[in-house]
């Protein structure tokens, strides 16, 4: 009978219980799914089940992990999105949210880009801990992705974008996420992709304070950029940046690119 | 002349440079990006940029926050 086994189809002809199944394919496995449930050894499995194997500790190899991913993602993702590179500019609020999504949604490459350390203050929305307070912003988010998925490529860069190096930096990149804070250097980093560069390119402009997030929008300007945020909530004094407010425009940016990708792979592919 | 900005076409007196352009919607040079005609405009030359007849101008504003 069909069964999946840590979400590879196989053809089972042993005996009908998971307990056989973890003998002949991870006989040191110290944990054992079925259909998404906790069982034990003599649990009966039937056709379709899908037996999932794990090792506490170990690490999926890439072809495991890469069948991990493909079990929830949609399946053209991998396709689409495993030889991507993904530039972005800013590990804060948005930059470390877009980063996480796209590791978890199996992009290749992220080149990311920031002269920042983790400061206390930060953990009330980016993504770090606490004992990686004083890392630079870039190693510390490096590691957390790598966590998340050993496979990603992450090319790392603790310094500023500047006009003179944005090429050099991101130039390979598929598309460039503007993830900065200050107004000057997200206008900055815009006008010099959208000069020096030939890509598509994904800004947020306005997601300060809690309240009125359905007023985040994706605008596309052009036939290459898109601009999300409200447009007019600006940090400042007595308007501050929330987890909430902040995780939906970076996942918003997120969606965008991972929608960009898979619009060029379909292209490509018809 | 008109000049579309923003998608809006309006009237301005002749000789009008992009700098007079966003100092009359005053916004900061500095937070924008701004395209004539599709192309982008460097910062450094929004003063000695001038804007002629039926010319097609982007501001696109920046606000802090990420």
């Amino acid at each position: 009978m069909k069964i999946r086994v840590n979400e590879n189809v196989v053809d089972w002809t042993g005996k009908n219980d998971v307990g056989s199944v973890k003998q002949f394919y991870k006989s040191d496995a110290d944990v054992i799914l079925c259909d998404g449930a906790p069982v034990s050894a003599d649990f009966p499995i039937k056709e379709n089940s899908s037996v999932v194997l794990i090792k506490r500790g170990e690490l999926p190899s890439k072809e495991e992990m890469a069948a991990l991913m493909r079990s929830r993602n949609p399946d053209y993702f991998l396709p689409a999105l495993s030889n991507a590179v993904i530039a972005i500019g800013g590990a804060g609020g948005l930059g470390s949210a877009v980063a996480i999504s796209l590791a978890r949604s199996f992009v290749g490459t992220l080149i990311i880009a920031d002269y920042d350390v983790v400061e206390p203050s930060n953990l009330n929305r980016q993504h770090y801990f606490v004992d990686q307070i004083g890392m630079p912003k870039v190693e510390a988010l490096k590691e957390n992705l790598l966590r998340i998925n050993p496979y990603l490529n992450v090319v790392v860069h603790n310094q500023r974008i500047t006009a003179e190096n944005v090429v050099e930096i991101f130039g390979d990149a598929d598309i460039v996420a503007e993830c900065f804070d200050t107004a000057a250097a997200k206008a900055m980093l815009t006008e010099n992709v959208l000069a020096k560069m030939k890509c598509p390119f994904v800004a947020v402009s306005g997601v300060a304070g809690h309240a009125d997030v359905e007023r985040i929008v994706s605008r596309k300007i052009g036939s290459r950029m898109v601009v999300i945020g409200d447009g007019v909530s600006a940090a400042e004094p007595g308007r501050g940046l929330t987890a909430a407010k902040v995780g939906v425009a970076a996942n918003l940016q997120a969606c965008k690119i991972v929608e960009i990708l898979v619009d060029k792979y379909r292209e490509n592919n018809s | 002349m008109k000049i579309t900005v923003n998608g809006e076409t309006r009237s301005f007196d002749e000789s009008l440079s992009l700098m007079k352009l966003i100092e009359a919607f005053s916004l900061n040079p500095n937070h924008l990006v701004v395209e004539l005609n599709r192309e982008v405009v460097q910062r450094d030359t929004f003063a000695d940029t001038n804007l002629s007849d039926g010319d097609m101008v982007e501001l696109i504003e920046f606000v802090a926050g990420g």
